[in-house]
């Protein structure tokens, strides 16, 4: 199994740069919202091993909310941040980057503060990249070879499949999977399809996520007489905190919106970033901390085959602290329209929505971390809406598939490889083709 | 279809098309008007004989109803801080912005720019009045309710047809038979936990503004205070705010579609893919509606109760549990898409502890369970009607069946244009990855374009028990948007203080 990872690569924009490379990256567009695989400046298609990726400019544009708090805002310098999932290490994908793309990326990377060509470009890159509080994959191990030779898989089987039903009927699923099994092992042989066998899964990773699997619930284990010590003060505090917080009730602009939404429902997919200053105080910071150690727990040894929580339309996420833990900056890519993101989560997992973002300035009031919150439905939306920043390049390695689809395509060649317990098995298989 | 509730609630402030779908009143006459001169518009709105929603007795001879653009309200004077509390959406209008147009698959074809009306500036409708008279009638009624300033005060854009198909629609199967059951008495106890299952039963905050929604919150409207508008103090009081007057209350967004139907390309197309067999096209057809003709449903009735729906209303009475591949009512069918009968959690869970593995996301079934949930949130009450010569599908599969002008002119009432209408349209009908269906949009109403790398989405699968799904390929568009806007349908007092808004300037504020 390849295990994925992810990068991010941050640095402040040199003052009065900023519209020369927004200029530059939009040229890296295909059409509004959709970066063109092949553009010069980085061929995203030209790395295999890239899922998604973005950059994205962070600007600061709901900095002044703080003063709700009585703290005067700080200032901020946009930043520029080129983040991506990728299969495998992320040393040897920088490696590649900077084998594959230098010229390009010089290019951008000059508009940002202390950039020059005589830096050596992967180090960098490296020196400049964060690393997340919290990630989300949405399935550990599948990878862009395999999504796409999933993909490939899927269409050879929904063609051939129609044109033996017409030939031989419905009726006899035995048949019917042994014709496509063949018909299957004739394409590999001419070259057609290719189903690539699972990589064995790197030592290094295996022991590293072993000793997180168990080393993080064996900390908290020793550290729980503390929490049950502190538990009281603890819910005495967050409920004072709770109930003081100021409501920050903020309608956002129509123009900032439509800006939005303009890049958006472009693909199945859509990308969303948002950007946003942390509720002052160190219990606030210490609480989301514990909270994003969780969550990043949680999304790497449970949530990996598919979902999160209830949720089976994000792709990719990931939480990450900002100006020395003052802001914190969240991006995803999920499938279907903003709208249908935000009520699914609401309906859906509004409880944890709370969890993840409750530590934020402009959230909407919750209770008990967990209650309210995201169900004051208006409110929340307005919040989203008005921390969120646009993507100025959106790179998406799969167009036109959803999480679910992937996980059917994965399914269906399932189903080729390994024999169904009986013709019921059979006949669900043929469904889903 | 209406219960007469013991509720105090006030319908005297309401319109009557929220509460009745004046069905007996089987002629109509929607009209698109332009406000010509703000002065005389007001004063014939003065006096405008518009229905409200009380029920005494007798059920009226004649109804009128009135709902305004954004433009309209502010041809009328409307002051722009007061509109400006009005959603995005129905400032933006329907076909305000490109985003829009694309989510509501207003594009190729069906977009704004080929529209009869609605899809610019002066194609805009300010005032949308809709008339209904017992048949024949229409024409007295429509010369009465004109009254004398009318002429003067509107220009008319358009006069959209409408015409008694019976119960049914242009395709000829009976329309209009579900819809959200408003709970004006406030029996159901709106908590975002308690309700697992499907319920028809409606927070009356989801279609009328001032009243507490599904998520029991207010959604957010024009409010104005007493204090620097003397003219609101005819206005009800916001009961969130008790401070302000609710311009709002008792008022809805009426969404308005113009959705021509081209029967005979409909019927001719499945007669085709159906072999020519008479009874296969009949399946084919009440596959893709996902109801028969007649409007019984593809399936058998619900084995609880459905709240909000009396058990022997067979029509009604059913959800999508026992059919969860579509094997009997396809998952992309019209019906099963508009309302797909989800309740909050994937299935009535048992003790404590599997209703918690469930909210984390385990114990489901099958893959394609929880895809789409919470259906509640997502309702429209409908009130539109058809229009053009019937054309009944034994006529319509002939080669040399008449062409003609034959549609719907789709109307729902939502207080949340973007959660219910604009939801509804964009992630429920002309998806097509609508819980986790591939390359299919909605049978009946969306276009056909393909995905941005090319995925084609001109298809309708139908689960079948032997395994593979049957596929119908290549569906032509069967709808074509001719016009739409949205409008605000006022209560009777704010219709009231936007006929005593000054003419000239603002007032102070």
């Amino acid at each position: 199994m390849t295990p994925q990872s992810t990068f991010m690569i941050v640095a402040p924009v040199r003052g009065g740069e900023l519209q020369k490379l927004r200029a530059l990256l939009a040229g890296m567009n295909k059409s509004v919202g959709l970066a063109d695989p092949d553009n010069e400046l980085l061929p995203f298609g030209a790395f295999e091993r890239l899922h998604m990726a973005r950059f994205v400019i962070v600007e600061s544009i709901t900095g002044d909310e703080i003063k709700a708090y009585g703290k005067q805002p700080r200032p901020w310098q946009p930043v520029l941040a080129f983040l991506g999932d990728i299969d495998g290490d992320r040393l040897a994908f920088f490696a590649e980057l900077a084998r594959k793309a230098e010229a390009g990326l010089q290019q951008i990377f000059a508009h940002c503060e202390g950039f020059t060509k005589a830096f050596d470009l992967l180090s960098w890159m490296l020196a400049h990249n964060i690393e997340p509080a919290a990630n989300y994959v949405n399935w550990l191990g599948r990878t862009v070879k395999q999504v796409r030779e999933e993909a490939a898989l899927h269409r050879c089987l929904t063609e051939y499949l129609q044109q033996i039903v017409v030939e031989s009927g419905r009726d006899n699923p035995r048949v019917l999977r042994q014709k496509l099994l063949s018909h299957v092992e004739m394409q590999k042989h001419a070259g057609l399809l290719k189903l690539s066998p699972e990589e064995p899964t790197p030592l290094a990773w295996r022991i590293r996520n072993g000793l997180h699997k168990i080393g993080i619930p064996l900390v908290l284990l020793l550290l729980s007489p503390v929490f049950l010590i502190l538990a009281p003060f603890f819910a005495l505090r967050l409920r004072l905190l709770e109930r003081s917080d100021p409501e920050l009730f903020i309608r956002p602009s129509r123009e900032h919106i439509e800006a939005l939404a303009y890049l958006e429902d472009r693909d199945v997919s859509n990308q969303f970033n948002v950007f946003g200053d942390i509720k002052p105080g160190l219990f606030r910071l210490l609480l989301f901390k514990l909270l994003m150690l969780l969550t990043d727990y949680v999304a790497r040894h449970i949530y990996k085959r598919g979902f999160l929580t209830r949720i089976r339309s994000i792709h990719f996420a990931r939480w990450v602290f900002m100006d020395n833990n003052r802001r914190a900056f969240f991006a995803s890519n999920y499938d279907g329209s903003h709208e249908s993101y935000m009520d699914d989560f609401i309906n859906k997992a509004g409880w944890g929505l709370n969890l993840a973002f409750g530590n934020a300035v402009g959230y909407p009031t919750t209770r008990w971390l967990v209650k309210q919150g995201a169900e004051r439905e208006q409110q929340f939306k307005y919040t989203q809406r008005r921390h969120q920043l646009p993507s100025q390049v959106w790179y998406k390695a799969y167009p036109d598939l959803t999480a679910v689809d992937l996980a059917r395509n994965s399914r269906i060649r399932k189903g080729v490889e390994i024999r169904q317990a009986d013709d019921q098995a059979i006949r669900d298989w043929l469904g889903e083709i | 279809m209406t219960t007469t509730y013991s509720s105090d609630f006030p319908f005297d402030d309401l319109q009557g098309l929220l509460r009745f779908g004046h069905r007996h009143l089987k002629d109509s006459c929607f009209l698109l008007l332009r406000v010509a001169d703000a002065k005389a518009a007001k004063q014939w709105l003065a006096d405008a004989p518009v229905s409200s929603a009380i029920q005494n007795g007798s059920r009226p001879k004649t109804a009128l109803q009135i709902a305004f653009s954004v433009a309209g309200l502010r041809a009328l004077g409307l002051r722009e801080s007061v509109i400006g509390d009005f959603s995005d959406e129905f400032i933006s209008g329907m076909a305000g912005h490109e985003s829009r147009s694309r989510r509501l698959g207003d594009v190729d074809g069906n977009s704004p720019e080929y529209w009869a009306w609605g899809g610019g500036e002066q194609q805009t409708p300010h005032v949308l009045l809709l008339l209904y008279a017992e048949a024949g009638k229409i024409a007295p009624w429509r010369k009465k309710a004109q009254g004398k300033p009318f002429a003067e005060a509107f220009e008319l854009l358009a006069e959209l047809p409408t015409d008694d198909l019976g119960a049914i629609e242009p395709f000829g199967f009976v329309d209009g038979i579900s819809q959200p059951e408003l709970d004006w008495a406030g029996t159901q106890a709106i908590d975002s936990h308690g309700r697992d299952g499907f319920s028809n039963l409606l927070a009356v905050g989801e279609v009328v503004l001032g009243y507490r929604n599904e998520y029991g919150q207010y959604t957010v409207r024009p409010l104005i205070d007493p204090m620097h508008d003397p003219g609101a103090a005819l206005l009800p009081a916001a009961e969130d705010r008790p401070g302000l007057k609710d311009f709002a209350r008792n008022g809805s967004y009426l969404v308005l579609r113009q959705l021509g139907q081209d029967v005979p390309g409909f019927w001719q197309f499945i007669d085709k893919a159906s072999g020519g067999d008479a009874t296969q096209r009949e399946q084919l057809a009440a596959a893709m509606v996902g109801r028969q003709r007649d409007g019984r449903p593809l399936l058998p009735p619900a084995a609880a109760e459905i709240p909000g729906i009396p058990a022997d209303d067979s029509l009604n009475s059913f959800n999508y549990l026992s059919d969860p591949a579509g094997m009997r009512c396809p998952i992309g069918a019209h019906v099963r898409r508009a309302n797909p009968r989800s309740g909050d959690m994937p299935s009535a869970s048992g003790c404590i502890f599997s209703r918690l593995l469930k909210i984390l996301g385990f114990g489901l079934n099958r893959h394609d369970q929880d895809l789409i949930a919470s259906t509640r949130f997502h309702r429209l009450l409908r009130r539109g009607r058809p229009y053009g010569p019937l054309l009944t599908p034994e006529q319509a599969v002939k080669a040399d069946a008449p062409a003609a002008e034959r549609g719907l002119q789709f109307i729902c009432l939502v207080a949340n244009i973007s959660r219910q209408f604009e939801f509804v349209q964009n992630a429920w009908m002309v998806n097509s990855k609508f819980a986790g269906l591939q390359q299919e949009r909605d049978p009946l109403l969306a276009h056909r374009q393909p995905l941005n790398d090319g995925t084609p989405t001109d298809q309708f699968h139908r689960p079948d028990p032997a395994g593979p799904v049957q596929t119908v390929a290549h569906l032509p568009q069967f709808i074509s948007v001719r016009g739409g806007a949205y409008f605000f349908m006022p209560g009777l007092s704010a219709i009231r203080y936007l006929a005593a808004l000054p003419t000239q300037g603002d007032q102070p504020s």
